[in-house]
Formats: structure tokens, C-alpha cells, sequence
């Protein structure tokens, strides 16, 4: 059908996309290769400036997506070919996509599954299995919903963890399937595949935190209290692992040092780019800690503070205010000293290398293009700039266009952003869709006369 | 029959939960009247949380539905929508904002479980009294009117127009293309914003579905979302276009002289002139003599005497015409597209920097249009050794009251030192800096280029410029080394912020559009709705919501021709459903709610003499139920028995 | 005066936003008034630079830490370098380096000691001179060559060697020293007199393949000797392989708790972490444990960059000594080294801190000989 679109990615990049150019009247297929919608904007707690609970407000947009009469959900699903049908080659019109969509086996029939949680409850690895949405922080089950606010809030097996699915056998009883009441569990599940024809395509893939693994010298991996900015987004939420209280296995860490630019801006991890969003995560975070840990002492180590978006350079003014310190200077290693971590950096300000203590790490850590956008780039014919995010037609003038008509671009895939801005992006990837889509399904521009100007008056 | 009421509490995570006692409040609410169910959950909003409203909606047969949790605003459709789902008509729901308005504002846990409990008995004693509404909807206009023809605007309208509605692109100047019409070159990819606006502008101009009207303003808006009513006036050129060779001998004649405001006031003009080297000829209204004083100033000649004005004279097409008046025109929108963009800082609020009192002080947008001249950027201040960039003039400082970053400048320095560089290799170019703002996609790999062509950054804001000597020095303190320095320079170029348009109130007020601390249009939401207004139907575009460069102007604008083609397509709104009504036998016909409703929704009949609303029109703000001293006139969801009853457990 | 422009041309200085994680990473700078990111700042402002009143110029270890971390690729270790060399050029000459430059010179090592001597380690071993057809080289660092108390290294290699046969020669006589130090000194021209003569000699005895005792020797080759014509590596790598490849087995144990110093010009320098430790837990009886700054965060020993000559600014205060201060917190009584410098400078920072009695410095090779 040339009067539907298809969107990649169920992030806030692709639910907006989704939203409005199903709002415009077409049928839009969603979809997600994880078991929810949501994507990173999920795993934040609060946002920048106003503080706003990240949830609280993706929340509605993730159940819109949901109901709306023209959006069909296909999550736990991915895209594995895209087959390209030209139109007529003056106006493009009548041209379409053929996609396959693979729909991978949840093991439960969703048609059935009362999001109840009792299989969870009852799985061998409950506790076991390491939480991806908890950024590593928590263990959850092998049969799990990925957060509370899951949509939809439909249970998956996880086949890399599931015992029976890993294995081929669970002890004498499958534990889930006994727990379940609603008879939801289904091992005889396979992978489906669905033929879509689509008039244009928004493609959403998003982005992947750096791995701050790669920076040896900021002992990540090497001592537990160097974590991420994700993970502290995690820590900080009341939906985490710690139910919104900063703690270290139980202790509050009373000096935190926040490190920028971690695989940003850095020849050395390849990265030139400067991720946009970090310098804001980390003021918002820093504010959290001042707000959290009473008489914490809070420094963050930068170089250019980047504090350049609506209210922005005000929230930098206020958490100055609130007492935490900006000291100007790159983190050069951090290691151990007694109980304490130890900040190694110069404060280029006063032209001495510092040694700061610290209870607790965060690295401020960049945004880097997802492995998959590449396989969605391949299927869609797609070239990636030299950055390694997906490529815009033009730089100023056509920031969601691609060289394929019909195909357009949506949020962090194509570069980093922060939410209003992805939204922004989004939304003009929905524009650049609903015009597109409608020229197609008229052959060509519907002409308005000037009829509509009312009365000349003088 | 009673009414049963259910009431659901939510802990909104830890954001209620922390401070509001949910279980206390829970038992309270289900002691309350009326009240056959009260339950909590984690977060209401999700699927599990509307699943227990549902169920109960249909096991307890519940009639009323009370929801504690946060600002109606954000979640009350979402609950309207549930408790519809389950057979209910949405309006017979309550919210009691227990977060914004208590958790989120209080730290004592048990007075905040006291105010939730209070707040929940006011909602559960008001919903008793509620009734179920109906949904109207309305046909939309097939058009938009987009006020602003700069690159935003510009953008907006081929969107709106592309997807075949009907565009009015309504410009101020006499000529589109707005503040990128007067910049030179892009960073970080150097191209000429010329070429770049040039197709830009035919499409919009050639467009079948765009009607542009330059030298044109909004004089009115009335009416609301899908149904907007705009009356435009377009000002007299006095020139006519189909005449004028564009010879210029008009210009040479005329003796009335100004800074030309499109060269930055680098150059000077005349009352009649040439808007932009593309752009028809036009005479300024306000500044020709003939117009504004009936006397030609170069010729003395006064205004009866018809041929006596100078450029008249010079005219051998006959184009000159000061007959031609303005003309008033009404259009019929679904949507408004608001893309007025911004000003620039008037660098002369810092006298410190020497803007105005030093010929070579000059600001970056003198710099683009010095560089935009045919023969390049060049030396129109004597030789191009030192030059320095100042960063952040108007912007992160209080004393001007900006305290916002303008986004741009450290980028557009970067590209003029580029400039600089490449036409003289050279010349020493320093820029002080406190922060290079370099985020966007290949900024800062273009502040790498930059810096390797030679250019310097220093860290510091520069303090002063002086003269000594008859060089211009700049004083700053370089915070790499802590140490005051005096640098001397042939050139200053003053990197200036944006700020908001002085008419910016004008189109706020026309609008009805609240702006943000920074004095530009706010957005109703800073994160999920950058585009869309507290206004429905009338969404921003560019940097009249804030600084922005080129690719995320156009990023926004067709983000908001997305937001205004909604309502378009789908070609029907939904209007208000609480609004007012008349109790006609009460009514006395004074007519003071005629004059305070600002939506012009009631009107007397002339029949009876009574009051009647227009439901269309009405916005359901009761400002009319205020003003009746009958108390004849109510809006259905706000009356004056249900607003009692939810005070009346207040105090 | 020094011509600040042509440095700040020549080692593309211009890259730097001077974000100090040069400064934040040396290991000297807090010890000393060189600050890389500082000198950097006045090369890129042009102000006037006096050279000689600079003596923090000497501190640098030339561990590289400030170049490998740079985020925009600025190598301040190159600009010091430099620097120095600048200031040799002008004759001032450190009194210190008088000696050890002009006896590299005329004697092939900066030990002062005769050209004649240098295979006195090997006395007794019957080393075979290097000559085509031999599948290895060993290049015996001028340290190793002639002090006695790292001449013990070599001499394990040697007997390693042959117990996993394999085959190897020594130049003799004509090795000589590698320049390594001395490029770092600043003395550029000696170096390139070395490069050119090294390698002149390597291709008339057929070098294929070298084994270097010495890191820094090993790095220099490696890394700054241009198209040499053959491979190169520490005899770590291939003492390791030969494990690997079950051509080397111990018999005895060596009963200790080791820890290990990561050399810069083999670590950071060259990314060579694991094979050091691969032989070392290869070893019955070691019970290896790393200190908590290793690998990509471990400290300098402050013996590189031409300080087995120089004092520094500040000799007070010894990295060395806080290094054997956190090897004895990881409970070890061996600190194992896989370099003459670092073996030297930790041996004597044990004897400053008077540990004799609770940690010995042991090479890697004398522990691997030990357990053959």
C-alpha cells in the first residue's frame, strides 16, 4: 500500500515520526527490535533543564503509538529486506517498498499474556539474568518485561538466558508455564516473517552509548564506583536498581567527580565529533547528586562547557550556584588511593596537574552510532557520514533527506541530539514523509487555487 | 441514582510515593463518599495502572472516576481515553494533581499526605456533579498562513504547500529569504547561503499552492484551530514592478539618506532603494519625504505637484507610482506557522567593546556582509594583519540581561576566522573564547581545521578595546595563564548573539502566545513539543523560539509544517466540549459577557434578547460566568455548584 | 630565542584546545614545574621563550603519556624533545650529558666505558656472532651490556635461547648503542649518526629478525629507525611464544607473590601488556598479582628520557619509591621489571625506602632462568 509508511526504530525519534504521520491520515508500521517502545529515552530519569521525569512524559507518547488507529506496533521485530520498486521516473510517484519484516518468537502468546509477572516471579534465573535496561546494574529473569511501563506490557523469553531455549531442558517443569494462569507461554513459537508494502520509510535506529571501556586510563571495568552517565541514569531513577537513592552497594558516595567528553571529541577513540548531549547530562546530573547526597561535594573536569540549547546556559548557571564545581581540564587517569579514587587532570585554570578524591566516577560518556543503523543502512541503501552516522542529503539545507527519495532520516541516527531536538528532527522527517506520501498517492501536487483569499477589502 | 466512584492514587514512581503516604491516602479516599473503589499502583499511567481503572469501570459499575496524580495536562487524556475505552464518556472524570501541586513542592511527608488526602476529597465531591459531554468536531480550512519568509518560513510553507494545501507566506520586508538572505557563507561546509537560498526562493516563489505577500504584515487573527481568520495587509511598493528597468537612476536622484539596515548599517541608502542586489525597487514609506511630509526633499517640490518628486522625475519607465495604497486582504487557515526570527544584538550595549566609537570595531553579521560584497571580504579598514574574534557579546551575560547562549556565534566565528584566513594566510587571528560551543554535526571537527589553519583561541572574555598608539587593543585576561594581556589588532569583529525581535511582542500578543524568560515564543513543552504553542493550531518555527542555525531551523520548521498538517489532512478538529451555556430563563440581556469573552462566543439574540453561545467559538475559560451577575451563563464543567462542592472540603 | 611559529608548525601544536590531559597525565608534573599543555599554550601565543631558564625541561621521562592520551593528537613529548634539542644546539649542554653524549660517540655507549668491553657479559657463554642464516639477533642494551647489575638479564636470555633452541647470534663487538636515549636528549644529529651506522652493520651480518633486551631499545627500532629490513621484538613477545609454543618449559618452581612494573616504552608505548604477564604466570609458584596502576594506567619509574643521567629539578621526590610503595600493598615480594632503567631505578628506590627485607626487583628473565 503506497498510503503507508514504514518507521525503523521506536525510540522518541520514531515514536513522533510515527505519531505524526499517522495523525496526517496514513497507515504507519512501527517498528522495534526490542521487546518495548521506548528506546534510551526510557532509561533517563530526569531531563534537562526543566528536570521534567523522563518517563512521565514518554510515557503518553508510547501509549498514543499504542492506540492510534493508524499506527500497527512490530515490536520484537526487525527489518531484513527492503526490495526497492522505482515509480514513474518524472515524478517518482507510484513508487513503493517492499519490506520484510522478521517478527522474532517471543515464547508467549501475546494475544494471551495478561502482563501479570507471575512467570517472572517464577523463573529458574530469576535474579539472574543481567538487566540491559538497568544498564548491567540488576539482575532480572530470563522471562521478563523490560521496564514497568513496557509497551506493549507483554512478557518475552529471552532466548540467549532461557535454559529450555539455551539448553533444551528446564529442570522437570517448565517453572513458567506452570506460573502462568493466562496459558501464554508458547516454546513452539517461531520466527515469522511479514511482507509490507510501503510508500516511504523513516528510519529511527538511534544511538549507543560509548563503550567507556575503551578509555583504560578511567579505570572503568576496573573499579566498581567508575560508572556511566547511562548507568547513572539508571542509579538516580526511581525505577532502578536503587530505587532512585545514589548508593554503592549501600553506601552514599559523599565526593563524585563527573568526567566529560569520554569518547568525544578524542582522535584517540576515533571519535572527533563532540556528542552534543553530555555536557547538559552532566550538569542535570551533578544538580541530582547536590539535590540527593546532602553535603556531597561535587566536581565536574570539562574543557568547553556546551551549554548551548533553550535554558540551557541558565541550568549551568544554576547548579554553579548550587555549589558544584567546574574545574577546566581533561581527566588524564583515575586510580586507586586507600578506599578513595583519585582524579588525575590539570586544572588548566590555575596551570597545576590536581589530584581530586572521589567516591564515585561518572563518565560523561559519548553518543556512538548503533551497530545495527549499518544493517539498516545496507538494506536501505544508505552511506554513513565520516562520522559513522547515517548520512543527511545536505548538511544545512536538507538535514532528513536522503539521497533515496521516500527514505528520510529521524533523530540520533543522524547525528547526536538531545530529545527536543530529535523531536524537532523527527517531526521534519514526518513532514518530509507526509509530503512525499502524498504526492505519490496523487500523481502530483494537488493544485489550490487562491480562492480561499476572502474579501479584498480596499 | 448515586454515583459510584472509583479513586486511583498513583505513586508515580518515587515522585509521589517519596512524599505523599499513597496507602494512608488510599484508605482515606475509600472512607469518601460515593467511593466504591480506591486502589494505588506504581504508575497509573501504564497499561497495568488504566487496566485496574477498567476493570473496576465495568465490575463495580463504577459512574464517576477520580484520578490523583499529576497535571491534568499531561495525563488527562490519557485517562479520558481509558475510562471511555471501558464504556464511560470521558468528561466524567477528575484529577487531583497530587505532584505538581503537593508532592513536588513539599517535604514534610506528613502535612503533604494531609494536603494529597484534601485535594482527593475535593476531586472525589466535584466529579460527583459532573455529567457526560459530547465531542464536536468542525471542518478545517485547507490552508496555513506562515508568518515570517525567512528560511524557516520559507521551509514551512513548501512543506504545507507540497503536501497540497494552500500556503499564505506572509514577509515583513520587501523581500524573502529574512536573515540568511544578508550572511555570506555556511559553516562548516562554506557553501554560499546565496546558492543555497536561491533555489529555495524560486520554488517558493513559482509555487502553485504558496501565495507570498512581501512587504506585508498580520493585522488581526480571530477564530481557533482549523478555522483561523488572518487579515493581511500588504503595504505599497510605490514602484511598479512591471515598469521599473531597475535602471537606478530613482536611487541617484533621491537625496534622503540612512544606514542601510540590510548591509548592517555598513553602508548607507535611500528613501527609494533596493531592499537586496535580487530584490524589485521600493520606496520607504516612512522615510520618504514626499510620503511622510508632502514635500520632496530634494526637490522642494510639494506633493500636489505630481511629477515634482525626484525620482519621478529620474524615472524615464513611468514606474514611480504614489498612488498605490496599502491592501487589506482576509484569509481563512486551518493552521499558523509563527517564523519571525530574531534580531541581533546591538553590540553598542556594551560600550566596554568599543562598537560605534572604533570604525574597525565591527560585529559578525558586518562581517558577512563585507565578505558577501563581489569583490570578497576585504580591507575596507586599512591592512589585514591582526584580527581578533570576541565571542559571547550579548550572549552569558547578565549585564545585557541575556543569559542564554545564542548558539551560533562560535561557530560563525570559527567560519569568518576561516575567512579571514584564507584571503589573508598572514594575518594573525585571535579568538577569545570562554567555551567553544562547537556540537554540531562536524563543528567541532571544523574547529579542528580551523585552529590547524592558524588560527588561535585564547581563553578569556575580553574586557576592553582601546586605542593606543592609533591601533585598536584588546584587553582580556588569558586564563591559560592567568595573566592580564593586551593584544593589538587592525581588526575587531564582535561575535553578536541573537535576541528577540522587537515585534516579537506584537505577534505574541496577536496570538495570544506566551514567551519564555529569554524573551523568545515558548513552546508548550521544552522537551516533547518544541514546535507546538499553549495556542492549538499555531506552532514556531526558527529562531523566534530561540537561536538556532540554518540545519536545525529547518529541522523545526518542518517540524512544525508536520504539527500544522495534521489538522489539515485529517481535515476535521475536535473543538472544546466544557463550554458555556445560557439559562435563557435567567438571562436579563445585559450583555457583559459579550464584552468579556475574548473569543467573541456569545452573542444576544436579537429575537429574545438573551444570550446565546456560539459552542465553536467557545474556549470554556469562564470568563463569562465570572462577569454574569445572573449567573445565567456556566461552563458545563465548571459550575458553580461543582466548584462549591469541591471548595466546600476544603475549608 | 627560539622561532616559537616554526615549533608550533613542526609538531602541529595548532590541534591543541588545551584541554590539559597532557598536564593531568604526566607523571612529573606534579613533582616539577613542566607542564606540557602550559608550554604548548606559549608556543601557540608566540610570546618571547627563554630556553635556559627552563630547566624543568630535563624532568621529561619521555614515557609519552601526554602524547598516547592527547585528544586531538598534539605529541607534547616530541615538542620537549625538541626543545632540548634546541637548547644542545646552543652548546649549553647539561654538565651530566657531557660524558655519556660524547662516549656514545667514540665508544658506541653512554656508560663511558671502552667500545672493547661490551661483550664482557657474555663472558663464558660462547655466544655466536651474528651472521646470515642465524634466525635471530639479540641486541643487548649498552645498560645490560656493561653493568654489573644488569648484566644477568642477558646472560638468562642466553641460556633461555638455548634451552629452547633456538638459534641466535650477537653482533660482538659491533652493537652499540641504539640512540634511543639519546634522540631524547635532543641530540638528533648522534642519533642519526647511529641509525645510519646500526643499520649499515645489521645489513652486513643479514639481520632478519631482533630480539632487544631492552624496551626502550626495542621501541626505538621499532618505531624510529625508518625501513630497517628486519622485525623486531621484546624478548618478552618472544620469550612468551616460545611458552605458548611449548618450546619452553620450567621445571623449577619460583615460590613468590610478583607483581610487575609495566616499562612505558613497552606498554603504553607499544601496547605490549599481556606477554610479560603470560610468562610470569607460566612460572610454577608465581602467584601474580597486578597493582592497581598497570597496564595503560601504570607510573613511569622516572628512568627514561635521558634521566639515568639527570637528577631533575627535583630529586627529592622519586617516583620510583612511591612505585615500590604500591607494589608492597599488593602483599608481593617480587617486583618484576622487563627493563635495565626500570630494574635500576626500583632497585635503588627499595634500598631509598629500606625494603630491602620485604620486596626484591627481579627481571622477568632472571625468574624464567631461575625456574628453567
Amino acid at each position: 500500500m503506497q498510503n503507508s509508511a514504514l518507521v525503523i526504530g521506536g525510540g522518541i525519534a520514531g515514536i513522533q515520526s510515527a505519531l505524526d504521520i499517522a495523525d496526517a491520515g496514513f497507515k504507519v508500521y512501527l517498528v522495534e527490535k526490542e521487546p518495548s517502545v521506548g528506546g534510551r529515552m526510557a532509561q533517563l530519569d530526569k531531563t534537562f533543564p526543566t528536570l521534567d521525569c523522563s518517563a512521565c512524559i514518554l510515557t503518553p507518547k508510547m501509549v498514543d503509538v499504542s492506540r492510534h488507529p493508524n499506527i500497527e506496533l512490530l515490536t520484537y521485530s526487525e527489518v531484513t529486506n527492503v526490495q526497492h520498486a522505482a515509480g514513474d521516473p518524472s515524478t517518482g510517484s507510484g513508487q513503493s517498498f517492499r519490506v520484510t519484516v522478521k517478527k522474532k518468537p517471543r515464547y508467549v502468546d501475546i494475544s494471551k499474556c495478561t502482563g501479570c509477572g507471575s512467570c517472572a516471579e517464577a523463573c529458574r534465573f530469576k535474579g539472574k539474568v543481567v538487566d540491559t535496561f538497568n544498564a548491567g546494574m540488576s539482575k532480572r529473569s530470563a522471562i521478563y518485561v523490560p521496564f514497568p511501563q513496557a509497551v506493549p506490557l507483554k512478557y518475552t523469553i529471552d532466548p540467549t538466558q532461557c535454559i529450555f531455549l539455551t539448553r533444551g531442558v528446564c529442570g522437570k517443569t517448565f517453572l513458567c508455564k506452570d506460573a502462568c494462569k493466562a496459558n501464554a507461554i508458547d516454546f513452539t513459537q517461531k520466527e515469522q516473517f511479514v511482507e509490507l508494502n510501503v510508500g516511504a520509510i523513516v528510519a529511527a535506529t538511534g544511538f549507543d552509548p560509548f563503550n567507556a571501556a575503551l578509555k583504560p586510563e578511567l579505570g572503568y571495568g576496573t573499579y566498581p564506583n567508575v560508572i556511566t552517565s547511562l548507568e547513572f541514569e539508571r542509579l538516580s531513577s526511581a525505577s532502578g536498581p536503587t530505587a532512585g537513592k545514589i548508593l554503592l552497594k549501600g553506601k552514599e558516595p559523599k565526593e563524585v567527580a563527573f568526567v566529560q567528553c569520554v569518547g568525544s571529541r578524542d582522535q584517540t577513540t576515533g571519535n572527533l565529533y563532540c556528542s552534543r548531549v553530555c555536557c547538559m547530562i552532566t550538569a542535570k546530573h551533578a544538580h541530582l547528586v547536590k539535590d540527593k547526597v546532602r553535603n556531597s561535594t561535587v566536581t565536574v573536569f570539562y574543557a568547553d562547557i556546551r551549554a548551548f540549547g533553550k535554558g540551557f546556559e541558565e541550568f549551568y548557571d544554576r547548579v554553579r550556584e548550587e555549589g558544584v564545581n567546574y574545574r577546566r581540564g581533561y581527566v588524564s587517569e583515575i586510580y586507586k588511593r586507600g578506599e578513595k579514587l583519585i582524579v588525575r587532570s590539570e586544572d588548566t585554570l590555575i596551570g597545576k596537574p590536581i589530584e581530586t578524591t572521589a567516591d564515585l566516577v561518572v563518565l560523561s560518556v559519548g553518543l556512538v552510532p548503533r551497530p545495527e543503523t549499518n544493517v539498516v543502512a545496507k538494506l536501505l541503501g544508505l552511506t554513513n557520514s565520516a562520522d559513522g552516522f547515517l548520512a543527511e542529503a545536505h548538511p544545512k539545507m536538507r538535514p532528513v533527506d536522503t539521497a533515496i527519495d521516500g527514505v528520510y532520516l529521524a533523530g540520533c541516527a543522524q547525528g547526536p541530539k538531545d530529545i527536543p531536538d530529535t523531536v524537532a528532527h523527527a517531526k521534519a522527517a514526518a513532514a518530509a514523509a507526509i509530503v512525499w506520501l502524498r504526492r505519490n498517492a496523487s500523481k502530483q501536487y494537488p493544485v489550490f487555487s487562491n480562492q480561499s483569499v476572502l474579501n479584498t477589502v480596499h | 441514582m448515586k454515583p459510584r466512584i472509583g479513586v486511583y492514587i498513583c505513586h508515580c514512581g518515587l515522585n509521589i510515593a517519596n512524599t505523599v503516604d499513597v496507602e494512608a491516602a488510599r484508605d482515606f479516599a475509600s472512607t469518601l463518599p460515593n467511593v466504591v473503589a480506591a486502589r494505588r499502583y506504581t504508575y497509573m499511567c501504564s497499561d497495568p495502572g488504566q487496566a485496574l481503572i477498567t476493570n473496576d469501570i465495568k465490575e463495580l459499575k463504577l459512574t464517576h472516576v477520580v484520578v490523583a496524580s499529576c497535571s491534568p495536562r499531561m495525563h488527562e487524556p490519557t485517562f479520558r481515553a481509558t475510562i471511555q475505552k471501558a464504556g464511560l464518556n470521558p468528561y466524567v472524570l477528575e484529577m487531583a494533581n497530587i505532584r505538581e501541586q503537593c508532592s513536588w513542592v513539599h517535604s514534610d511527608r506528613k502535612l503533604a499526605t494531609l494536603k494529597a488526602m484534601d485535594l482527593v476529597a475535593s476531586a472525589v465531591a466535584k466529579v460527583a456533579w459532573l455529567v457526560p459531554l459530547q465531542e464536536r468536531e468542525v471542518n478545517v480550512s485547507q490552508a496555513a498562513l506562515i508568518v515570517g519568509g525567512g528560511i524557516a518560513g520559507m521551509q514551512a510553507a513548501l512543506d504545507i504547500a507540497d503536501a497540497g494545501f494552500q500556503a499564505y507566506l506572509v514577509e515583513k520586508q520587501p523581500y524573502l529569504g529574512g536573515r540568511a538572505a544578508q550572511l555570506y557563507a555556511t559553516f562548516p561546509t562554506m557553501e554560499r547561503v546565496s546558492d543555497l537560498l536561491a533555489p529555495l526562493m524560486k520554488r517558493v516563489n513559482e509555487h502553485p499552492n504558496i501565495r507570498v505577500m512581501t512587504n506585508a504584515d498580520v493585522q488581526k487573527v480571530d477564530g481557533f484551530v482549523g478555522n483561523f481568520r488572518a487579515t493581511i495587509r500588504e503595504r505599497p511598493t510605490f514602484v511598479d514592478a512591471t515598469k521599473c528597468d531597475a535602471c537606478s537612476k530613482c536611487i541617484d536622484a533621491c537625496s534622503v539618506s540612512m544606514p542601510d539596515e540590510f548591509n548592517a548599517k555598513l553602508t548607507t541608502r535611500r528613501a527609494i532603494y533596493r531592499p537586496t542586489p535580487d530584490s524589485p525597487f521600493v520606496i520607504d514609506e516612512q522615510r520618504c519625504t514626499y510620503i511622510q511630509d508632502h514635500v520632496c526633499l530634494t526637490t522642494s517640490s510639494p506633493i500636489f505637484d505630481r511629477g515634482g518628486a525626484a525620482c519621478v522625475t529620474a524615472c524615464s519607465q513611468n514606474a514611480i507610482d504614489f498612488s498605490q495604497s496599502e491592501k487589506m486582504s482576509e484569509v481563512n487557515i486551518g493552521a499558523i506557522i509563527v517564523a519571525t526570527g530574531a534580531a541581533t544584538f546591538d553590540a553598542a550595549n556594551k560600550p566596554e567593546l568599543g562598537f560605534g566609537t572604533y570604525a574597525n570595531v565591527i560585529t559578525s553579521l558586518q562581517f558577512e556582509r563585507l565578505a558577501a560584497r563581489p569583490e570578497g571580504f576585504g580591507r575596507p579598514f586599512g591592512s589585514v594583519k591582526d584580527v581578533i574574534f570576541i565571542q559571547c557579546v550579548g550572549s552569558r551575560d547578565q549585564t545585557t540581561g541575556n543569559l542564554y547562549c545564542s548558539r551560533i556565534c562560535c561557530m560563525v566565528n570559527a567560519k569568518q576566522a576561516h575567512i579571514v584566513k584564507g584571503k589573508f594566510p598572514d594575518a594573525r587571528v585571535t579568538v577569545f573564547y570562554a567555551d567553544v560551543r562547537a556540537f554540531g554535526k562536524g563543528h567541532e571537527e571544523f574547529y579542528d581545521a580551523v585552529r590547524k589553519q592558524g588560527v588561535r583561541y585564547r581563553r578569556g572574555y575580553v574586557s576592553e578595546v582601546f586605542k593606543r598608539d592609533n591601533r585598536i587593543v584588546v584587553r582580556a585576561e588569558d586564563t591559560l595563564m592567568q595573566k592580564s594581556v593586551e593584544v593589538e589588532a587592525d581588526l575587531v569583529v564582535l561575535g553578536i548573539g541573537l535576541t528577540p525581535r522587537a515585534e516579537t511582542d506584537e505577534i505574541a500578543s496577536l496570538l495570544g502566545l506566551p514567551r519564555s524568560g529569554d524573551g523568545f515564543l515558548l513552546e508548550i513543552h521544552p522537551k516533547l513539543r518544541p514546535v507546538e504553542t499553549a495556542v492549538d493550531g499555531v506552532f514556531l518555527a526558527g529562531t523566534c523560539q530561540g537561536p538556532k542555525d540554518i540545519v536545525d531551523t529547518i529541522a523545526q520548521a518542518r517540524a512544525a509544517a508536520s504539527s500544522a498538517l495534521a489538522p489539515l489532512c485529517r481535515g476535521k478538529v475536535r473543538v472544546e466540549s466544557a463550554t458555556a451555556f445560557v439559562n435563557e430563563e435567567v438571562c436579563a440581556g445585559c450583555g457583559l459577557c459579550v464584552a468579556t469573552c475574548p473569543y467573541g462566543a456569545p452573542a444576544l439574540n436579537p429575537r429574545t434578547g438573551k444570550a446565546r453561545v456560539n459552542a465553536v467559538l467557545c474556549k470554556g475559560c469562564g470568563a463569562c460566568q465570572a462577569a454574569c451577575p445572573s449567573k445565567a451563563i456556566q461552563v458545563v464543567q465548571f459550575t458553580p455548584r461543582q466548584i462549591i462542592s469541591e471548595i466546600a472540603v476544603l475549608v | 630565542m627560539i622561532d616559537t611559529q616554526a615549533i608550533v608548525e613542526q609538531y602541529g601544536l595548532t590541534a591543541c584546545i588545551q584541554c590539559g590531559k597532557c598536564t593531568g597525565g604526566c607523571p612529573i608534573s606534579p613533582k616539577s614545574a613542566l607542564n606540557p599543555r602550559a608550554l604548548i599554550y606559549q608556543m601557540l601565543r608566540g610570546d618571547e621563550f627563554e630556553l635556559v631558564a627552563r630547566d624543568e625541561l630535563w624532568d621529561c621521562t619521555t614515557c609519552s603519556t601526554c602524547g598516547l592520551r592527547c585528544p586531538k593528537g598534539v605529541k607534547a613529548v616530541d615538542l620537549i624533545i625538541g626543545l632540548r634539542g634546541q637548547w644542545i644546539e646552543s652548546g649549553k649542554i647539561p654538565s651530566t650529558l657531557r660524558a655519556p653524549l660524547t662516549a656514545t660517540l667514540n665508544q658506541g655507549n653512554p656508560l663511558v666505558l671502552p667500545r672493547e668491553d661490551r661483550s664482557l657479559w657474555a663472558d663464558g657463554l660462547n655466544v655466536k656472532p651474528m651472521a646470515e642464516g642465524v634466525e635471530i639477533a639479540m641486541f643487548t642494551c649498552c645498560e645490560n651490556a656493561y653493568d654489573p647489575r644488569v648484566q644477568p638479564m642477558p646472560r638468562a636470555l642466553v641460556n633461555i635461547f638455548r634451552a629452547a633452541n633456538v638459534d641466535f647470534g650477537t653482533l660482538g663487538l659491533d652493537e652499540q648503542c641504539c640512540g634511543s636515549e639519546i634522540r631524547r636528549i635532543g641530540e638528533s644529529g648522534l642519533f642519526e649518526y647511529l641509525r645510519d651506522d646500526n643499520i649499515d652493520k645489521f645489513k652486513t651480518t643479514g639481520v632478519k629478525k631482533m630480539v632487544t633486551t631492552s624496551p626502550h631499545c626495542f621501541n626505538v627500532y621499532k618505531n624510529e629507525y625508518g625501513t630497517t629490513g628486519f622485525a623486531v621484538e621484546h624478548y618478552t613477545q618472544t620469550v612468551a611464544r616460545l611458552i605458548d609454543d611449548g618450546k619452553l618449559e620450567f621445571s623449577k618452581k619460583f615460590e613468590a607473590t610478583v607483581t610487575y612494573q609495566d616499562p612505558c616504552f613497552l606498554g603504553k608505548q607499544n601496547g605490549i601488556y599481556d606477554e610479560p604477564r603470560a610468562i610470569l604466570k607460566a612460572i610454577p609458584g608465581v602467584k601474580f598479582v597486578d597493582m592497581d596502576r598497570s597496564r595503560e594506567r601504570s607510573m613511569c619509574c622516572e628512568g627514561g628520557g635521558g634521566r639515568m643521567w639527570l637528577e631533575g629539578t627535583n630529586a627529592k621526590v622519586r617516583l620510583a619509591n612511591d612505585r615500590i610503595q604500591q607494589a608492597l600493598e599488593t602483599g608481593a615480594n617480587v617486583l618484576a621489571t622487563a627493563c635495565p632503567f626500570c630494574f635500576l631505578t626500583l632497585s635503588d628506590a627499595v634500598i631509598a625506602t629500606g625494603n630491602e627485607e620485604k620486596i626484591k626487583i627481579i627481571d622477568i628473565l632472571q625468574i624464567a632462568n631461575q625456574a628453567l
